[in-house]
């Protein structure tokens, strides 16, 4: 079942740069999917359309049988609570303790106190870092702090998970980590997932649906288990 | 609920933020009190003068000298053409005795004086005091009366209390313009601190974003710190106001330098003034924090 669907997506900038050009692609219900590309290959642009921070120049955005490109402003906010979003630079508040970055994320959107805690702890949980849930971001690893910040993006139970370069900051064993925890939410929650990346390595050893940019256009759909021979 | 939850929330991170960012807020909180207090200033003097004018406009009266050569069916036809004239509201009758007793009783000189006299070595003359139901057309109406028989002078004050409303109402138009201005400042000062509390919590606004927090409960702690602000800087104001108005009134006894110019008594005055100073305090506080949100905020 396709759960996102991007029709004849274009995207240019102000500028004049066009990040995305007249982009098809489709994402099952339950996929894990790797986009891949180098830079300016429009990997961030695309994700960024997806929890509608830019806003397609021409084209259509279909996520979960909502038109992205259509929403108002004042309803944005509305697809955000289906979604999980994970960056590169984890995000956390420094001031706060792993606990309370992860309870941020309910208590923004008006969740009952008594609804918080369970939520929290069972994302604390699965995430792996029940015995560090009064440390602070300044006492935890790269790899830990990335987990915090993946508790928080599915602490609200999304639909779907986005991660920006989730790795980008860590070494290859905490990248394979956290990929393998992505891996675990994707199949015991049924969150369908989509990860940037650079890393080959990564893509390939977890054999999962690629879709590689270039330059702003579909360069190639990968199926489940292909080889990516080549990150552009 | 949600938007109780919310509130709260909104409140404890706005008194949060009010004290991180202490030294910015205590600028923004100085700027709202020297604004303030010039507008209970402001409507202290307002009030005062729009009072004074309208006492003084149901105080106007046409005070109508009858000619001495009038006898007593003069005096009564008098009358009845006075009360037949449109605009006029009431008539009151004063006879020369009347006057003079008066006066009598209020100097002891004119006492010494005026006891000698009988009614007709009496030289003040019988009046007719009139009270005009408009006010603008008691020039008109003085006209008329001065027109008819037996009727020899007729007086009405208006130079003079034309004069003095027009200087109060140049104090009043200066001092809305001067409020005005002030309050346009204390607005920019605090558009400049809750622009400093955004920027100190851009993290934490980022992240509400991403999670599906609505722009009203991004928006609403940043509004409520405006709100906060202008409630901490309308305190001493209202304290100013309240105690300086009170020393004011007794001081003066109620009444400024003359007994025509009566100070408007201090309850329930002063109460609304402080609950209307403290109303633009927390509305000034609002619309800056709303303003700095709206044009920093991406939402």
């Amino acid at each position: 079942m396709e759960f996102i669907k991007f029709n004849g997506v274009t995207k240019q900038y102000k500028n004049g740069v066009v990040a995305i050009y007249d982009l098809n692609l489709s994402i099952e219900k339950g996929d894990f999917c790797f986009i891949i590309g180098g830079s300016g290959s429009g990997k961030s642009t695309l994700i960024k359309m997806l929890y509608r921070e830019e806003k397609p120049t021409k084209g259509e955005i279909i996520l979960g049988g909502i038109r992205v490109n259509k929403l108002r402003n004042s309803k944005v906010y509305k697809l955000r609570r289906k979604l999980g979003i994970v960056f590169q630079d984890y995000r956390l508040l420094p001031k706060a303790n792993v606990y309370e970055n992860v309870a941020f994320a309910l208590e923004a959107i008006g969740v009952k106190k008594s609804e918080i805690r369970p939520k929290v702890l069972k994302a604390i949980e699965l995430v792996g870092l029940k015995s560090k849930l009064r440390d602070y971001p300044d006492n935890l690893s790269g790899g830990e702090q990335q987990r915090v910040a993946i508790a928080r993006a599915i602490v609200n139970e999304p639909k779907l998970l986005i991660c920006d370069e989730p790795t980008g900051n860590l070494d290859p064993v905490m990248s394979q980590e956290i990929v393998e925890l992505l891996d675990t939410i994707n199949k015991k929650e049924g969150t369908t997932v989509i990860m940037v990346t650079h890393d080959k390595t990564i893509v390939n050893s977890m054999k999962k649906h690629v879709i590689a940019l270039k330059e702003g256009h579909l360069f190639k759909d990968y199926k489940e288990g292909e080889y990516v021979d080549e990150i552009l | 609920m949600k938007f109780f939850r919310i509130l709260g929330r909104s409140i404890r991170d706005a008194f949060k933020s009010v004290g991180r960012n202490f030294s910015l807020s205590l600028a923004s909180i100085s700027c709202i009190i020297i604004t303030l207090i010039i507008v209970a200033i402001s409507i202290v003097v307002g009030y005062n003068v729009d009072n004074f004018s309208s006492e003084l406009k149901k105080d106007l009266t046409i005070v109508a000298f009858v000619s001495n050569d009038a006898d007593e069916v003069n005096i009564a036809k008098l009358k009845l053409d006075i009360e037949s004239i449109s605009n006029v509201e009431s008539i009151t009758f004063r006879s020369k005795t009347e006057i003079k007793e008066e006066m009598m009783k209020e100097d002891e000189a004119f006492k010494n004086a005026m006891s000698e006299w009988d009614d007709t070595e009496n030289p003040l003359q019988h009046t007719y005091l009139i009270k005009v139901k408009d006010i603008e057309k008691i020039g008109e109406t003085a006209t008329t009366i001065k027109n008819l028989d037996s009727i020899d002078v007729v007086k009405y004050g208006e130079g003079m209390v034309d004069q003095l409303v027009t200087v109060f109402k140049v104090v009043q138009k200066v001092s809305i313009f001067a409020v005005l201005a002030l309050i346009l400042m204390t607005m920019f000062l605090i558009v400049n601190t809750i622009k400093l509390t955004i920027f100190s919590r851009k993290r934490e606004i980022s992240i509400m974003r991403l999670v599906g927090a609505s722009n009203f409960a991004i928006k609403l702690p940043f509004v409520v710190e405006g709100m906060i602000l202008g409630f901490i800087g309308s305190i001493i104001p209202v304290c100013i106001l309240i105690y300086g108005y009170y020393a004011l009134y007794n001081y003066f006894g109620g009444k400024l330098f003359t007994d025509l110019i009566k100070l408007v008594r201090p309850e329930p005055f002063i109460y609304i003034a402080s609950l209307v100073v403290i109303g633009i305090g927390i509305l000034v506080g609002m619309i800056g924090s709303g303003r700095a949100v709206r044009k920093y905020l991406k939402v």
